[in-house]
């Protein structure tokens, strides 16, 4: 078993309840943070552990708290990203629901650490009964003294507000939600200025991710340095990965990064293997939008050397032969699945959430679904291939937000690993109708380079 | 006006609004959108959003601009229950399409349609972030996953006992 920092006490009866997540140590760490540390010594804890954003991009979450502006007289926020929509990903979703006073303590540390007074959850709509957990646990820590005025007598006063979403994934981009708190549309911002400077009702704003402030309790409570221990290189801590797919055990599971994905894949301890003994096609490792990999380059790397389940070694090789951690939604396609098809229903799924803002994301979308809508209906031309290629080409670096690129990447990855799939489906439009491309040679062992 | 929030959906109306600072309130709409819709049968007719407009002092086309860009919010009648199925990669995979041809063939509908009897709509939706819980569905506000044929039709029985036991 591995080192578990966040989901320790998952199983524990009751867990969600506050006087059983108190007695199994809660809030231990905010005392501590409270009492005991000073604001700066807290952030660089944070700043020593290494933590790195983990609602996808990886950015050092001390360095995000350091940029936060504090004009004179200016109130600050601190906005827990709860919007989880990333394809594969169902991570923060499991935390929220069984661990909610975790989220709480690690959002109580570091809205102290921020100086924000009111706190904002921004939860994805759909996950209605997870913000009613979230409600009630507010209502349970403003009880017992952990919000509200003058927590534990040392003049810092806070709420924190769950705040429902209404179906949008562009709203976890984070200056899209901003918007989306601030009751508008969820068009994404230029940048600068960045939410840092001025966010939400223009005022200094930090955004982090559920699982980032989660992580926030075991950093203060072990401390910075111990925490950077755990794992390997700038992939430090743990890492919650939801698996999804063809697996005989889908769920969250928390990794200390040090695993390789193929002990990921068939060890019983995670997905436990194939299922149904199908063999391995494909994987998307980090959520929808990063590059999907053939089970050769996901086991091993270009160099073929082991892949490891971590930020540095997913992406090894870059987007040509490597792919991205991502948001750890580790999505596994077996033998049986159509690339064409799987990659029809991203192409839907992005042009169904672009916000329509930016031209080459708003059109580019659109006429990626149905461009791939046509080869998957048995209709497709060679010279389809290419205007794929050429249209997400287009798309990607040339929109305000990263949903461009997120839209582009599914594509380009098909395309660039699986191009003699979409060529049989071309050649072969009734056969495709009726039949998958299968496995063919996308398991074999790479060639490895003297 | 015929739509009005009753007393105590007044009170949670006044709670929403409250967890914003003062003179912020627009930030409340999409709680308060959430609010109408439930309270007014399940969607939002233009009175409806006229309605929340006023309560929250802004102009009404920031409540259309709103309640047309999220997904969630019904801008049609809907039936009493709605079946909203995922429909996106990690779902496809595992089989969603299945479920959704046996749920249109059970109830005789299309994506998009409702029962004649006014039970059930079917949607077609984008990831619910279930991937691992595949194929699923949310109703209303909960979830339900695993699906498979035999649960699909125990989930229709369910809801049409529960129909019954309202009336």
């Amino acid at each position: 078993m591995g080192v578990k920092l966040l989901l320790e006490k998952a199983n524990v009866p009751g867990i969600r309840t506050y006087d059983v997540y108190r007695r199994e140590g809660g809030y231990v760490a905010a005392e501590k943070a409270l009492k005991e540390m000073s604001i700066e010594a807290i952030v660089e804890e944070v700043k020593k552990s290494g933590l790195r954003g983990r609602g996808g991009a990886g950015f050092p979450a001390g360095m995000k708290w350091s940029f936060i502006a504090k004009p004179e007289g200016v109130p600050r926020h601190l906005v827990c990203n709860a919007d989880e929509s990333e394809p594969g990903t169902f991570k923060d979703r499991y935390l929220m629901e069984f661990l909610p006073h975790l989220l709480l303590e690690g959002l109580l540390i570091s809205s102290f650490a921020l100086g924000s007074k009111d706190t904002y959850i921004y939860i994805r709509g759909e996950y209605a009964w997870v913000a009613q957990i979230l409600e009630d646990a507010i209502v349970e820590a403003t009880k017992n003294g952990w919000l509200g005025k003058n927590i534990l007598g040392t003049g810092f006063d806070c709420m924190i507000h769950v705040h429902r979403g209404a179906g949008a994934y562009i709203c976890g981009e984070e200056t899209a939600l901003i918007e989306s708190l601030e009751g508008k549309r969820g068009n994404p911002r230029i940048k600068p200025p960045f939410p840092a400077i001025q966010g939400l009702w223009m005022r200094p704003t930090v955004v982090n991710n559920v699982e980032t402030l989660a992580a926030v309790v075991p950093i203060i409570k072990m401390g910075g340095e111990e925490y950077a221990k755990i794992g390997v290189g700038r992939s430090t801590g743990t890492k919650l990965i939801s698996a999804c797919g063809n697996i005989n055990k889908p769920g969250v599971y928390e990794i200390d990064m040090t695993i390789s994905v193929e002990d990921f894949i068939y060890s019983d301890e995670y997905c436990g293997g194939i299922a149904g003994g199908k063999k391995l096609k494909a994987c998307i490792p980090g959520g929808s939008s990063v590059p999907i990999l053939p089970a050769n380059l996901l086991l091993k790397t270009a160099k073929g050397e082991t892949r490891y389940m971590n930020y540095e070694s997913l992406s090894d090789g870059g987007f040509a032969t490597g792919s991205m951690m991502g948001s750890g939604g580790f999505i596994i396609l077996d033998e049986d699945q159509c690339i064409v098809k799987n990659t029809l229903t991203l192409a839907r799924f992005y042009r169904h959430e672009s916000c329509g803002q930016c031209s080459p994301c708003r059109e580019g979308t659109g006429w990626m679904e149905k461009i791939l809508q046509k080869i998957e209906l048995g209709k497709g031309e060679m010279s389809d291939i290419d205007l794929l290629w050429d249209i997400q080409r287009k798309i990607e670096g040339n929109t305000i937000c990263p949903l461009g690129d997120a839209a582009a990447w599914p594509v380009a990855a098909a395309i660039r690993h699986f191009r003699d799939e979409f060529e049989w489906h071309i050649n072969n439009r009734a056969l495709s109708q009726t039949s998958n491309f299968g496995l063919q040679h996308y398991a074999d062992p790479i060639h490895v380079p003297a | 006006m015929s739509l009005q929030f009753n007393n105590e959906q007044m009170t949670e109306f006044k709670s929403l609004v409250a967890r914003y600072p003062e003179g912020k309130q627009k930030s409340a709409l999409l709680p308060v959108l959430h609010l109408a819709q439930d309270s007014f049968g399940g969607w939002l007719p233009t009175e409806a959003m006229d309605y929340v407009a006023g309560l929250l002092k802004i102009e009404p086309i920031e409540v259309y601009e709103v309640a047309t860009f999220y997904s969630m919010y019904n801008l049609k009648p809907v039936g009493k229950f709605v079946f909203e199925v995922c429909q996106t990669g990690p779902c496809m995979i595992s089989g969603s399409e299945n479920i959704i041809a046996y749920i249109q063939k059970q109830l005789a509908i299309q994506p998009g349609e409702t029962t004649k009897d006014g039970m059930f709509t079917l949607k077609l939706v984008e990831c619910l972030g279930a991937c691992g819980y595949a194929p699923m569905m949310q109703v209303g506000k909960i979830y339900r996953e695993h699906l498979t044929k035999e649960k699909v039709d125990a989930i229709i029985a369910e809801y049409r006992m529960q129909a019954i036991a309202q009336n």
